[in-house]
């Protein structure tokens, strides 16, 4: 009894483990034997940074059920948090100082999620989903107007106008709409896929736990999960700010791995870029999340050739994919097919 | 006080086109129930329509109105034939990956046909303002037409929803859709009339927005389409009065933020106004109470 | 079976209760005073007055519409009552939550079945455990020596409760797939391993075929003999409420009519005439 109630979900996640472990094994392999073009390279870091990201967001999205259309924001916040950290930081250890980084951009980020968790509580559906769009807006908005500078006083901020008069031998870090500028490079794939392996780690733990429980069983009947006591509001804004801080070190991982960053590559686009990874990948589903998000990182890259079209051609793949998938008749065929390989498997037994 | 009233009136321009895309929005979702995220893109193709008709075929502008609204007309209808029709039973979240799937296309498309060199929108109006008060009050007669087609169109919209036929079969639709066709009321149709009214009311928008900011391209669409969806969140989505209300209300804070607070963060504190609003007001200013059944 | 338990005996006090004489001197675990809902203009539920025993069975019944969910939905704060108190082992529930209500031992299942349909059976189950299993997120998410010891506990006491209806080797199927009778079954489960001291049922027998309701008939008084707590329920089922329940109170537009025993309420007129309409003199 208790081996069939471990092994499916478990055997999904050691599954979804081996995968990202195979695939990083395998693209390493590739790229020390020198058979992955430059392009691939140089798409390595920002893969994992969206295949964290979509893993984030499905926490809202899958398990705790609600929509989030502005989940870059918080990529946002980790991304210069972790970018101005990182210039700070006097760690001469690049791993170090990218794990330091990482930790500051996940912290801030959790801060911006706890902020829009508090008000998110109260609403529902659609109402949700714009305050979490509105709120990317704002944070867009914001960043867009922070002037940071580091001297031999430290670190200084203004706000709307760079008001900043820095010493000699000062460094302008975030120049407001400018963003940042000549980013040290320190993200590097490994620090890719150890981000995703921990992700992944939290998430399935979490599911598995009571936590993970109380937040699904929210998201089936929050009437019902009331009526047994889950404190509703207490796990709503647990899964909020968990999400967010992975955003938050996703978008370290990100903006270390760019020369350039700024405010408008974390908006409105790209909270929708990383919802179609985590719809199209399945909700609650993490390895469909993780396979989205990485085929849908190259395929950009992959229709280069087509150069004006490649856009169209994704628009037009989007919405067959979608008509496809929420097919009655192709949905009923593929339920079929896997009861007719349940029905194998409990015959094998 | 003259200044003020100069932005109050640059304010209800605005807000009177927000308002009239987010009767767009709001009645689609009042009878689909789902976020429509291409009618942003919707105003974009009317405004072209608009602008090739005058700039490249020489006609009259309300020709070029008109024929912008037909072809949005069109266009609605087939986006929601093609793409939204087939997922009526699906889940909501699919319908909007699929409308964010049309907004791509749409976008793209015209940067294929149209090229994302900037348009410079012709003045269909005077850009000679009437001056009130030796010239320290100005109105522009574009701000003028704005306000009078949305009052215009506000009208005629409740009109029609409260007296015609279609307009209670669209009422009884949205209220519940099993019920209505039970009731002999052809559902496909109702929802088909009201995306070919939202989409031509967006050309028109379009039309009017561009005449205030005359820089199209393909993405001219986007941001007013998200304001709007705001207007329409702010109002209370799903009905026609709170779309009036919160497209000029948005319209009205954003002139006068950026007027006297600061013209950067004026879109940061559109949407924490919405955020306060919907605070105190979790279903929109006018929006429906409905309590989930125990 | 009813010779088992001494007959009701009526209460004055607060008002013309009915309480089983083994509960008699005992705190009610319930108790209603006056308890009313508005909604808009309309009237819901007005003056209710009840009491319940520790471990009776009450059942709630009257005709469709009469305000029987409402009273469920006011004892467990789903909706806030618009006048009178509710005491739960004589402590007020005014301004208490939901979730505050069931912290104090008030459960209860749903007309129109609500399980947490994409989970499994035991999820479910341990759901209704959940603040009886005692670790925090961390310790989830490391997975620390408390995670698995609390989560044994919690399997072992998951499939024990599901035993009471035999459902122990569902515990791995999904909710939302078992059978109609299965999810009600499951719902109650799911009530009972919340540790309540008051276990409201709302038509637990619908849809269900006469042998499945003879057995819920019997598992009702199993599960009061056995955790020794409260049940009221609503039933349509008259063979149900008539058999199981003790004490029965009759509600009819949102007021209640009659009080008493099965068979006081089985000879009252005016419960008759609710039910059956008004004979046409002449």
């Amino acid at each position: 009894m208790n081996k069939l109630h471990l092994s499916k979900a478990s055997r999904v996640n050691f599954a979804t483990y081996a995968m990202v472990i195979a695939a990083y094994a395998v693209l390493q392999f590739m790229g020390g034997a020198g058979i992955l073009s430059a392009t691939m390279r140089g798409q390595l870091v920002p893969i994992c940074a969206y295949v964290a990201m979509a893993l984030s967001l499905n926490l809202t999205v899958g398990v705790l059920g609600e929509l989030s259309l502005g989940h870059a924001g918080f990529m946002s916040v980790g991304a210069f948090a972790g970018a101005v950290a990182a210039a700070a930081l006097p760690i001469p250890s690049a791993p170090l100082r990218l794990a330091a980084a990482m930790a500051a951009g996940a912290l801030f980020a959790a801060l911006a999620g706890a902020l829009v968790g508090v008000p998110v509580l109260r609403l529902n559906g659609d109402y949700l989903a714009i305050v979490t769009l509105a709120f990317g807006q704002i944070i867009k908005s914001i960043v867009e107007n922070l002037y940071i500078g580091m001297d031999s006083r430290g670190l200084h901020t203004s706000f709307l106008e760079n008001r900043l008069t820095l010493r000699e031998g000062g460094l302008m870090i975030l120049n407001g709409p400018m963003g940042i500028n000549g980013i040290n490079k320190i993200s590097t794939f490994t620090a890719g896929f150890l981000l995703v392996m921990l992700i992944l780690v939290v998430i399935f733990h979490l599911v598995g736990s009571r936590t993970g429980r109380a937040i699904m069983a929210l998201r089936d009947n929050r009437i019902a999960a009331e009526s047994v006591g889950i404190p509703v509001t207490k796990y709503k804004l647990m899964a909020f700010v968990i999400a967010a801080a992975m955003a938050g070190a996703a978008g370290t991982l990100f903006a270390l791995g760019q020369n350039t960053i700024t405010a408008s590559k974390f908006d409105f686009n790209t909270s929708i870029l990383i919802l179609v990874f985590v719809v199209l990948g399945g909700q609650g589903r993490m390895w469909g999340s993780i396979i989205a998000a990485a085929l849908l990182t190259i395929l950009p890259e992959a229709l280069r050739e087509f150069a004006d079209y490649r856009m169209l051609v994704y628009a037009v793949v989007l919405i067959l994919v979608m008509l496809a998938t929420n097919n009655p008749t192709l949905q009923g065929f593929f339920t079929s097919l896997f009861r007719k390989n349940k029905r194998k498997e409990a015959a094998g037994k | 006080m003259l200044v003020f009233l100069n932005h109050l009136i640059n304010g209800v321009s605005l807000g009177s086109v927000y308002a009239i895309i987010a009767l767009g929005y709001t009645m689609v979702y009042g009878i689909a129930k789902m976020l429509n995220f291409a009618h942003g893109d919707v105003i974009m193709v009317g405004a072209y329509v608009c602008f090739f008709a005058v700039s490249s075929y020489n006609l009259p502008p309300l020709v070029g109105v008109a024929l912008a609204a037909a072809v949005c007309t069109a266009l609605g209808i087939l986006i929601e034939r093609l793409a939204y029709k087939p997922l009526r039973q699906a889940s909501s979240l699919a319908v909007l990956i699929t409308a964010i799937g049309v907004s791509y296309l749409l976008q793209n498309g015209a940067q294929i046909l149209w090229s994302s060199n900037i348009k410079m929108f012709p003045a269909f109006f005077s850009s000679q303002p009437i001056a009130l008060f030796g010239g320290e009050l100005k109105i522009t007669i574009a701000a003028i037409v704005t306000v009078l087609a949305c009052v215009v169109i506000m009208a005629a919209l409740v009109w029609f929803t409260g007296r015609t036929k279609m307009g209670k079969a669209m009422r009884a639709c949205s209220e519940d859709k099993a019920a209505a066709q039970l009731m002999g009321i052809n559902v496909n149709a109702t929802i088909s009339m009201t995306f070919a009214i939202g989409s031509a009311l967006a050309a028109i928008a379009g039309v009017l927005f561009c005449s205030a900011y005359p820089i199209l391209t393909p993405t001219t669409g986007a941001m007013p389409g998200i304001k709007a969806f705001t207007a329409a969140v702010f109002g209370g989505i799903g009905s026609i009065p709170g779309a009036l209300l919160g497209g000029v209300l948005l319209g009205m804070i954003e002139i006068f933020a950026s007027a006297y607070i600061s013209t950067q963060l004026s879109n940061a504190i559109v949407f924490a106004v919405l955020i306060v609003v919907l605070l105190v007001r979790p279903t929109g200013l006018l929006g429906k109470q409905v309590r989930e059944k125990v | 079976m009813s010779d088992m338990y001494p007959k009701p005996k009526l209460v004055p006090v607060p008002s013309t209760n009915i309480i089983p004489e083994r509960d008699v001197g005992k705190r009610p675990i319930l108790e209603c005073r006056h308890l009313g809902i508005d909604f808009g203009g309309l009237t819901a539920v007005d003056d209710f007055n009840m009491a319940i025993g520790r471990t009776e069975i009450a059942g709630l019944i009257g005709p469709n519409g009469a305000g029987k969910t409402t009273v469920f939905n006011l004892l467990t704060k789903v909706y806030q009552p618009t006048r009178g108190t509710v005491m739960v082992d004589g402590r007020d529930t005014a301004g208490k939550s939901t979730i505050q209500v069931s912290h104090m031992g008030v459960a209860r299942t749903f007309q129109n079945i609500r399980l947490f349909n994409s989970l499994t059976v035991e999820e479910n189950v341990k759901i209704g455990l959940h603040n009886q299993i005692r670790y925090s997120a961390l310790t989830g998410v490391l997975r620390l020596p408390a995670f698995w010891r609390e989560e044994r506990k919690a399997h072992q006491r998951a499939l024990e409760l599901l035993s009471i209806f035999d459902m122990q080797d569902m515990a791995g199927y999904q909710a939302g797939s078992l059978p109609y009778g299965a999810q009600r079954r499951l719902e109650i489960v799911r009530a009972l391993a919340t540790n309540p001291s008051l276990l409201l049922l709302d038509e637990p027998a619908a849809g269900m075929n006469p042998s499945e309701t003879a057995e819920l008939m019997t598992n009702i008084r199993k599960i009061r003999d056995t955790f020794q707590i409260a049940i009221m329920l609503i039933e349509h089922d008259m063979n149900l409420v008539m058999g199981v329940c003790e004490g029965i109170c009759v509600l009819n537009f949102g007021r209640i009519i009659a009080k008493g025993t099965p068979d006081d309420i089985q000879a009252n007129p005016a419960v008759i005439e609710a039910y059956l309409g008004k004979r046409k003199e002449g």
